[in-house]
């Protein structure tokens, strides 16, 4: 589904990303660990050109969406992002937040866009809150408003960059049973995040990073108990 | 002491009001919607539009206001043949002026913006032109409302040097009443008056507006 070829991304002479080669498969629940500064938001961002790469591809589906005359407008709607910060319209009810693209960029009836919305506000546990502004919301509830917003545009794979770490430690849980459950609804996930916990629980597989290059794709079993390389070793002692 | 306010026609001075705010809201209209085209041009990426934008604001920065107006009314017809009106030459020139000045504010208000918002825009796959309109506009008006209003207060007491062209706003009125019965300190201190009460009107309405946009915070 998502196709990653020997992607290289540098921010003017700093290199953030080496010769990266990876596949999301339709499906699959991926997480990318690694300690700050290893470039995996910076890999996720490439992969709907919020960073256009410096070189290499991304295949999208067998599109290449860093040709030149790829419809990137287009390619963003198959797949929706979520942010740390949330970055939820503050100037627009929730309920305006979830109805807002699928109106005016795929030209939903506007009934039938609020609709979708409730369905998915109730789906995030947030019926109640459609029309209040974001600004009364808690950091989980912003975050589940900011997933249920990306879901109303139907995309068929989302990315996460590290959607908890700006929450409170209360507030993480409600977060990630509202990932976990998406995830077993079979999207296709690609996951900035440093919570261990849940990468060995949900993801089908982990993608370790540092210094800009992937150093270990392994299965999460695999992965936590017996890293092969020796920095994912160092990493790991440090985070469990 | 000679004070005689009962010769002095303070309706007719008074009625200047409506060609006053004509002038300054036209302007305004024209000002705001122009200066919003430049403060694009100002942070595009185009470099030709850039240029453009900040070589048209150092004009109307580098010249006196009066002299741009007598410029547009006086050599309009000689350059164009083209006769053109106090009111056209007055309403382009304070607009074109206004919106050299509201491109930097309204530039500011943009850049101001949270660049999240930005990217949240770009990730739901929400053209260009939308989510300027209806994602970073509407935040970056609410920043820049202040200023704006200091703007168009700046452009209401500009609007006086129309009077200079022949305008029959306030202040003309004021002078022309002076000049006919010899009294001055009387209709000017009363157009004063008229300036003073509209500022301060404008300054009501944008306090309460700028609390109904605060209603989401």
């Amino acid at each position: 589904m998502i196709k990653v070829e020997s992607l290289s991304k540098s921010f003017g002479k700093q290199e953030v990303l080496r010769d990266i080669s990876t596949e999301v498969k339709k499906g699959d629940v991926v997480a990318i660990i690694g300690p700050s500064g290893s470039g995996k938001s910076t890999l996720l961002r490439c992969m709907n050109l919020l960073e256009v790469p410096t070189k290499g591809k991304i295949l999208i589906d067998g599109t290449d969406i860093t040709a030149k005359k790829a419809d990137v407008t287009l390619v963003r709607q198959k797949i929706g992002m979520v942010f740390q910060h949330f970055h939820l319209f503050p100037h627009m009810t929730v309920l305006e937040n979830l109805t807002y693209a699928p109106v005016k960029v795929k030209k939903l009836a506007k009934e039938t866009a609020r609709q979708k919305a409730r369905e998915l506000l109730g789906r995030v546990g947030l019926s109640d809150k459609a029309d209040v502004y974001p600004s009364k919301l808690s950091g989980g509830q912003k975050q589940r408003v900011a997933i249920a917003r990306s879901l109303a545009m139907e995309p068929e794979i989302m990315l996460f960059d590290e959607p908890t770490s700006a929450l409170d430690p209360e507030m993480v849980k409600e977060v990630l049973e509202v990932m976990k459950g998406l995830a077993h609804t079979g999207m296709t996930m690609a996951i900035v995040t440093h919570e261990m916990g849940f990468a060995r629980e949900v993801a089908d597989r982990i993608l370790f990073l540092d210094g800009g290059r992937l150093i270990e794709e392994a299965p999460p079993e695999q992965f936590f108990s017996r890293p092969q390389s020796e920095r994912a070793k160092q990493f790991l002692e440090k985070m469990l | 002491m000679h004070l005689d306010f009962s010769q002095i026609d303070f309706r007719y001075i008074a009625e200047g009001i409506y060609t006053t705010l004509e002038y300054t809201v036209l302007a305004a209209i024209f000002g705001f919607l122009w200066g919003a085209v430049l403060s694009l041009f100002k942070i595009s990426s185009i470099a030709l539009l850039k240029w453009f934008a900040v070589f048209y604001t150092s004009i109307f920065r580098g010249t006196p206001l009066i002299l741009m107006i007598s410029l547009v009314y006086f050599a309009t017809p000689q350059l164009t043949q083209y006769d053109i009106t106090a009111l056209q030459a007055g309403v382009i020139t304070l607009g074109l002026n206004s919106a050299a000045y509201i491109s930097e504010t309204i530039r500011a208000g943009i850049l101001a913006v949270d660049k999240g918002q930005r990217e949240a825009a770009i990730a739901l796959g929400v053209p260009y032109r939308q989510m300027m309109l209806d994602i970073i506009f509407p935040q970056a008006f609410k920043n820049i409302l202040p200023a704006m209003v200091n703007e168009s207060i700046a452009l209401l007491k500009d609007s006086a040097l129309v009077s200079t062209i022949g305008a029959l706003d306030i202040l003309r009125r004021a002078t022309i009443v002076g000049a006919n019965t010899f009294l001055y300190f009387e209709p000017l201190i009363f157009a004063a008056l008229l300036y003073y009460i509209m500022v301060m009107l404008l300054t009501l309405a944008a306090r309460s507006l700028e609390r109904r946009l605060r209603r989401s915070d």
